[in-house]
């Protein structure tokens, strides 16, 4: 089974919200220098569940795709050292300042050019613009059917894969025919740390670089675009948190219980 | 399409009953329609539609459209695409608006694609610009942290909606409107991902969404008990709900069902009480729209504090019992 992962290289989602600063003027957020840049987690756990897979079948092959500009190698080769096979970069200025669209096009037109696939995995979403559309996008480009915000899967007889899609009051079992995309969510569980042999594999694999002429699309990035941005602004918050403090914490408890009270918020 | 006119609201069904976020949609689709002077259409699937087509009327809906069939019983990609391409290839829409839930982030992306337009997901605001009668998208963006105002020229327009975002319209029970019934011929060879079993997750006592206090836990928890225990009871005395960050859902010491995130349940109760709970964007996207949010956490420099309208900084350990102990006795 010819498996392919879509993994982007994001700013730390985990950073404290207090690093964030806006660029506006070119509708982008600042990289604040202690904010580094990492796999987007849930592609990393959509790795993880190709690894799964991997792992009861060592035969099978994981590809990774990442798009972008001056990627910083330590990071996309992410993946490899976790057990991927091989590492294919859409690399070049011209990538910058795509949409969903824009990028969901460029990453199918590299699937194809991939050739045989069974299994195209994503993330639920990427953590920057928290768009959730590219899954979706490369399967209705490619053709083939797509599982969005899955928690297992598994391959079943006859080349079918049996998947659970995360709902709100639980989740739904699906059997799915290959090939087909499937977007993973957190709910699959933490991904695999990178092992030291993983790590001195990965050092020695060198990235495959195609550039728009590679994958033949000629609109890519931000030429590509069917969105726009109007506007991109930081939301004032009002923050004025009445902190009740008092001689103990159990009397500030009592004091909290009494000031909710007083203002009919119990 | 430069004929196309009017919204349309995807709604949801379940048991033949209209789920709020359609009440939400209409309200949001109310708006663009006035600002368009255009009619408000609703299309209704499910196997059983039953009396929420007269309820999508009463919330605010000119037309109501229902498509019925026993394959559309369960929410599937492949089935809903036929209905919702046929919806737009005929009625021609100018906008098309879906909920950004289970069923809109999944068939959103996907009709966009196939129409060769855009949508724009998970919208807190939906404005209609005068001069080029194209619909303005406000949504939230880097895990919360700035918002973004998106447009696009392709027609029809897609956008989903944040649950709790837009506001119901008040019911008019005297309404007019016209249910037309939509029938489409699903063929069955295009479904190539097919539902095979449905799984309720239920939670005992108060549903989550649906409750007017929310006592969440998060990281700072330590482990499961607590979740159990001292969250359960101070919630069982505010008759709510008992939520949680992402840390306590994957360490697994809580349900995933009841997580309280941008990628979890996004809800908008009368008091949010957070303990250990540090506050990233992630999961204040899940529970900004509180009335009321009240922090008890250790660490002073927390986000939460700053999203909190009262806070205690301290060990909840030593907290939580008196606080409940308090509010007990105050609501009895």
């Amino acid at each position: 089974m010819n498996m392919v992962v879509c993994c982007k290289q994001v700013l730390d989602p985990e950073a404290a919200p207090s690093t964030f600063k806006l660029d506006a003027a070119n509708n982008r957020m600042v990289q604040p220098p202690e904010v580094k840049p990492v796999v987007n987690p849930y592609d990393e756990q959509a790795v993880e569940a190709a690894l799964r897979i991997k792992d009861k079948d060592k035969t099978q092959k994981v590809s990774i795709i990442s798009l972008g500009n001056n990627l910083v190698r330590d990071v996309v080769k992410k993946p490899l050292s976790m057990g991927a096979d091989e590492l294919i970069l859409l690399e070049d200025a011209a990538f910058d300042g795509g949409d969903s669209f824009a990028t969901a096009t460029a990453l199918a037109a590299a699937i194809k050019k991939i050739g045989q696939f069974d299994i195209i995995f994503c993330g639920r979403q990427e953590s920057e613009w928290d768009d959730g559309q590219v899954g979706s996008g490369i399967a209705e480009i490619l053709g083939v059917p797509s599982v969005t915000v899955a928690k297992k899967v598994e391959v079943i007889d006859g080349g079918k894969l049996r998947v659970e899609r995360v709902t709100a009051d639980g989740y739904q079992v699906l059997e799915v025919s290959t090939p087909c995309l499937i977007t993973i969510s957190n709910e699959l569980g933490e991904a695999r740390y990178a092992t030291l042999k993983g790590i001195m594999a990965a050092s020695k694999k060198q990235p495959v670089i195609w550039k728009p002429a590679d994958i033949g699309v000629d609109k890519v990035g931000a030429a590509a675009r069917k969105s726009k941005i109007v506007k991109l602004f930081q939301p004032v918050k009002e923050g004025k948190c009445d902190i009740v403090s008092a001689d103990s914490p159990a009397e500030a408890a009592v004091l909290l219980a009494t000031k909710l009270r007083e203002n009919k918020v119990i | 399409m430069a004929d196309n006119k009017g919204i349309l609201v995807v709604g949801e069904v379940a048991e033949g009953k209209l789920l709020p976020i359609t009440a939400e949609l209409l309200g949001a689709g109310k708006k663009l329609a006035g600002e368009l002077g255009e009619a408000l259409s609703c299309i209704l699937i499910s196997d059983r539609v039953g009396d929420a087509a007269k309820a999508a009327i009463v919330a605010g809906a000119d037309k109501v459209y229902v498509t019925e069939d026993a394959q559309l019983k369960d929410y599937c990609n492949d089935t809903y695409m036929q209905v919702a391409e046929k919806a737009v290839a005929d009625l021609a829409p100018r906008i098309v608006i879906m909920g950004q839930t289970s069923i809109g982030r999944d068939l959103a992306p996907r009709l966009a694609f196939r129409l060769g337009v855009s949508a724009t997901m998970d919208c807190l605001e939906l404005d209609i610009d005068p001069a080029s009668k194209l619909m303005n998208c406000t949504r939230p963006v880097y895990g919360g942290n700035a918002r973004a105002i998106f447009t696009s020229e392709g027609i029809p327009q897609i956008a989903t909606v944040r649950v709790k975002a837009a506001s119901p319209n008040a019911p008019d029970a005297g309404k007019a409107g016209e249910i037309i019934p939509f029938p489409v011929a699903i063929d069955a060879g295009k479904v190539k991902a097919k539902v095979i079993e449905t799984v309720k997750e239920e939670i005992a006592g108060v549903k989550l969404e649906d409750a007017a206090v929310v006592v969440a836990g998060g990281r700072g928890m330590g482990g499961p008990e607590p979740f159990g225990k001292e969250l359960a009871e101070l919630a069982k005395v505010l008759k709510g709900a008992v939520g949680a960050s992402r840390p306590p859902c994957d360490n697994k010491w809580v349900p995933d069902s009841i997580q309280v995130g941008l990628t979890g349940k996004i809800i908008a109760p009368e008091l949010y009480i957070a303990i250990g709970i540090s506050g990233s964007s992630q999961h204040m996207s899940g529970c900004s729209g509180s009335k009321c949010i009240v922090a008890i956490n250790k660490d002073p420099e927390a986000n939460i504090f700053k999203e909190a309208r009262f806070g205690v900084v301290g060990d909840w350990k030593v907290i939580l019992p008196p606080f409940t102990a308090k509010v007990k006795e105050l609501v009895q």
